[in-house]
């Protein structure tokens, strides 16, 4: 057994909380003083529109360009989203003092009680939630709006809960052989010590369960997460706190296929929808499988590409990220051969050879 | 060889077995018929001597005669009356009358009261009472036609001292109608003739002792219409011959320069020259030359275009006035056109859009039709104007929905010389001159219109924006206050005013 490390990083999270509190009475007070001046009162936030997101090479994320939009009282056409964005401070400065939890579903049904301000449909309730991170620079779950899906995570690691009523009690990671769920309890929890010394995220619950069965995480020294798909913005969260704070390198899992490549860049780079909050991308992660070349060189059980495969494919040819190195090998590699592969493909060799077999081989390549 | 029998018969006879080319082709129609004639005589008589008119229109069942409904209908008015011994000649002969000099008038046949009269007593056999005052004397006839004789038939005259000064004339008579089937035509009748008279007092009593009163709101009347001379571009063989019959001019030249409209000597010298029309004694004129004189004058191109003084159009503020009072609406604009002719014939045209208001009915562009200031209720859609409103305008280029907008077009037509399609006179028929001018001038007070409604779109997003502050400002405070947690809560009815400002300009753009 390695010996257990002490996350160096541990910070208070009341911080935080303060940090956010403190951004949101700053907007909603510069409202008031605008009134109070007998002028129309303006909230200034960065443009969201996809000509002022911008991938960074620096920084290896998406970011916003330097283009502001300004959402006046003054204007006819901004009344409306204005009351319904100061609404959406007020509802987030709730959350906060309250310490609850809740979803974007969730958002959207007290949208809709909240009179006067016609709210149509979710997704005029779900920008309004983005309006508010890019006002104050924050995730939603920096204001306690957590995702509906939940993925999980299982390892080594000793965390304490920070959430209301749980303040103080720690959990090992371990405890539980199906993952612990990543909720917001977890998401807000800190780290105190691990004894690992990566992290493997899994695209595939199938895959996340065998990991842990076979003990791949005891052998790999490994915390796994389960990443359900596209991750989560709170596990992608979760995901480069470990790699920031515990110093953890992160290896990914997914099938291979343009999906399952998009799955891994997003925990890399982020997401153009989320180009506004830059707390969510691991820069240095590594994609680790399933490759195209697998396909071939471990004769794998392989469907050909369909239409929208391939449409999707020839998508992120075109991005920047996909230009160069393994991303762009790979990518080549899957339209000459046409084909694509599932994580669960290499049960054809036996249950154990992805974990005894496949994933140490790769991670040996990857210098692990 | 047939043994056909050539009968000469009497101007009240061939009215008589052509009664229906009036218009009296049954009870319905004919009421609405005789309802018409006798209020446009009344009118005229009063316009003519510049009296505002005062028209006292009643109307009972007497009697029902089998399936017959039989109608009293009494017409009185406060005209120029009518000397006594002109009365059996003016009500009693078909075809006399003071109608047959060129100028507008509301009738052209002076036949149109008399076809009522004649009408009256073909269905009931019973005479015609007449009442004329001159302001001091009455005088009472009893009287009918003598349909093969064409002469006027009295039974009773009295002469008697007014005890009230009162010019005018009363007329009544009784004559086979139906009045629930008419009503509809008539009450529109009084109401769109009002709102091209606004200067007369209409009352109408219906027979079911309804009062119908369409008020005067003006004093103001159109100038009267001058007499003119016929314009040689309107004459006919027909026409010339019996001008010729009854000059005294001793040769052509004279005749030329002193009978017609815009031919001088000067003219009159350079258009025979052009024909090669040698100066004859009219007596020595041959049918042939006749034929050959009125091609000539009627293609001559150098007359200058007839002289529009025989006309009187109502004058866009008596226009606007007259659909102000009938129509209530939101927005009003009238066109009147300048002088034009066709063939010889000097008109003008006057075009006016409503919009909104009190307009009944409402959806959708609806036409009012009139000619020398006579609402036309028949036959909309053969008219030239239907032709211009339903065919010609593209609305939706003036903002105006045509099949759901409540907007009303008027068009009026003053001529010498109607263009009827039919006897009936009920229908203009589409002369390109005429059409044109109706056009323009539709195009001119619709774009009128589409100005006013844009500028009432203006004012309309401004209402909306003063009711979105009033709607969200105090959201936005009072949200604002709780994020920001704290009581201290701005006043925002500064900003209210500030954006009520706005549309306070914006009204009074539009004013």
């Amino acid at each position: 057994m390695p010996k257990k490390r002490k996350n160096p990083q541990r910070q208070p999270k009341r911080a935080s909380k303060q940090v956010v509190l403190s951004s949101i009475k700053q907007e909603a007070k510069g409202v008031l003083d605008e009134v109070e001046k007998r002028e129309f009162p303006r909230v200034v936030m960065p443009s969201r529109t996809t000509d002022n997101i911008v991938y960074d090479d620096k920084v290896g994320h998406y970011v916003l360009g330097g283009r502001k939009v300004v959402r006046s009282a003054g204007n006819i056409r901004h009344l409306k989203p204005l009351s319904q964005m100061v609404w959406g401070l007020s509802v987030a400065r709730d959350l906060l003092d309250t310490e609850k939890t809740t979803t974007l579903r969730d958002v959207y049904y007290m949208a809709e009680g909240a009179e006067g301000l016609s709210f149509e449909d979710q997704s005029e309730s779900d920008r309004i939630i983005t309006d508010i991170e890019s006002v104050l620079s924050c995730s939603r779950e920096d204001f306690n709006v957590y995702p509906e899906e939940r993925s999980a995570i299982f390892g080594d690691v000793l965390a304490e809960y920070t959430v209301k009523g749980y303040e103080g009690k720690r959990i090992n990671l371990t405890m539980h052989p199906d993952g612990v769920m990543v909720g917001p309890a977890l998401a807000t929890a800190e780290f105190i010590e691990t004894s690992a010394d990566k992290v493997i995220a899994i695209e595939k619950g199938a895959m996340f369960s065998r990991f842990v069965e076979d003990q791949a995480w005891k052998r790999f020294h490994a915390v796994l997460i389960h990443t359900a798909g596209q991750a989560p913005r709170s596990t992608r969260k979760l995901i480069r706190r470990l790699n920031t704070e515990l110093g953890l390198p992160v290896y990914m899992f997914a099938d291979a296929d343009p999906w399952g490549l998009h799955i891994c860049q997003v925990i890399i780079s982020g997401s153009a929808n989320a180009a506004h909050i830059s707390n969510l991308v691991t820069p240095k992660a590594k994609w680790a499988g399933v490759y195209a070349t697998d396909i071939t060189k471990y004769d794998l059980p392989s469907t050909k590409l369909t239409e929208m495969d391939l449409r999707r494919l020839k998508e992120i040819k075109r991005d920047v990220r996909y230009q160069r190195g393994r991303w762009k090998q790979e990518i080549d590699y899957f339209f000459k051969i046409g084909k694509k592969a599932e994580q669960e493909a290499f049960s054809k060799y036996g249950l154990s050879f992805i974990v005894d077999k496949y994933l140490k081989k790769r991670l040996d390549e990857l210098g692990a | 060889m047939s043994d056909a029998q050539f009968i000469e018969i009497s101007p009240a006879d061939f009215f008589y077995r052509n009664r229906d080319i009036a218009g009296f082709t049954n009870p319905v129609r004919s009421t609405y018929m005789a309802v018409r004639e006798l209020v446009e005589n009344s009118l005229d008589s009063a316009e003519e001597v510049g009296i505002l008119p005062d028209i006292y229109v009643r109307m009972r069942v007497v009697r029902h005669e089998n399936e017959k409904e039989i109608i009293e209908l009494s017409v009185s008015d406060n005209g120029r009356g009518i000397p006594a011994d002109m009365i059996p000649n003016a009500f009693g002969q078909i075809l006399f009358g003071s109608k047959y000099v060129l100028k507008q008038s509301r009738g052209t046949f002076g036949l149109g009261g008399k076809m009522a009269y004649l009408y009256g007593q073909i269905t009931t056999n019973e005479p015609l009472k007449v009442v004329a005052g001159d302001g001091a004397r009455g005088s009472e006839f009893r009287l009918m036609i003598d349909i093969s004789e064409n002469k006027p038939k009295v039974f009773s005259h009295k002469d008697f001292k007014l005890k009230r000064k009162w010019r005018g004339v009363n007329v009544s008579f009784s004559f086979e109608g139906n009045y629930v089937r008419a009503a509809p035509k008539i009450v529109d009748y009084f109401s769109q003739t009002a709102m091209v008279a606004p200067y007369a007092n209409l009352t109408f009593v219906d027979p079911n002792g309804q009062l119908y009163r369409f008020a005067r709101s003006t004093s103001r009347m159109p100038k009267p219409p001058k007499i003119t001379r016929p314009h040689p571009h309107g004459l006919d063989v027909e026409m010339l011959s019996r001008m010729i019959a009854a000059s005294r001019r001793r040769d052509l030249a004279l005749f030329l320069s002193g009978e017609f409209e815009r031919v001088g000597r000067k003219t009159a010298k350079k258009f025979m020259k052009t024909f090669s029309i040698s100066n004859a004694k009219l007596k020595d004129l041959t049918h042939k030359d006749i034929v050959m004189i009125v091609r000539s004058l009627v293609s001559y191109r150098e007359f200058l275009p007839p002289d529009p003084s025989s006309l009187s159009p109502l004058g866009e503020e008596l226009f606007k006035e007259g659909i102000e009072k009938e129509l209530s609406p939101e927005f009003a604009s009238v066109e009147t056109r300048k002088p034009s002719a066709y063939s010889g014939h000097p008109f003008i045209v006057e075009v006016a859009i409503a919009y909104g208001g009190g307009i009944a009915g409402g959806a959708g562009v609806s036409l009012y039709r009139f000619a020398n200031r006579i609402p036309l209720l028949y036959d909309e859609s053969a008219d030239v104007s239907w032709k211009v409103v339903h065919e010609e305008m593209n609305w939706r280029r003036y903002g105006v929905s045509p099949g759901t907008d409540p907007v009303s077009v008027l068009v009026h037509i003053c001529s010498t010389k109607i263009p009827y399609k039919t006897v009936g006179k009920e229908y203009i028929a589409d002369r390109p001159e005429i059409e044109r001018e109706i056009l323009n001038g539709m195009r001119n007070v619709a774009r009128d219109l589409y100005l006013y409604l844009s500028k009432r779109r203006r004012i309309g997003i401004q209402k909306k924006r003063v009711n979105m502050f009033e709607k969200y400002l105090p959201i936005i405070v009072e949200y604002a206050a709780k994020a920001a947690n704290t009581k201290d809560v701005p006043d925002f009815r500064v900003l209210l005013r500030k954006a009520k400002r706005g549309l306070a300009e914006e009204e009074a753009r539009v004013a």
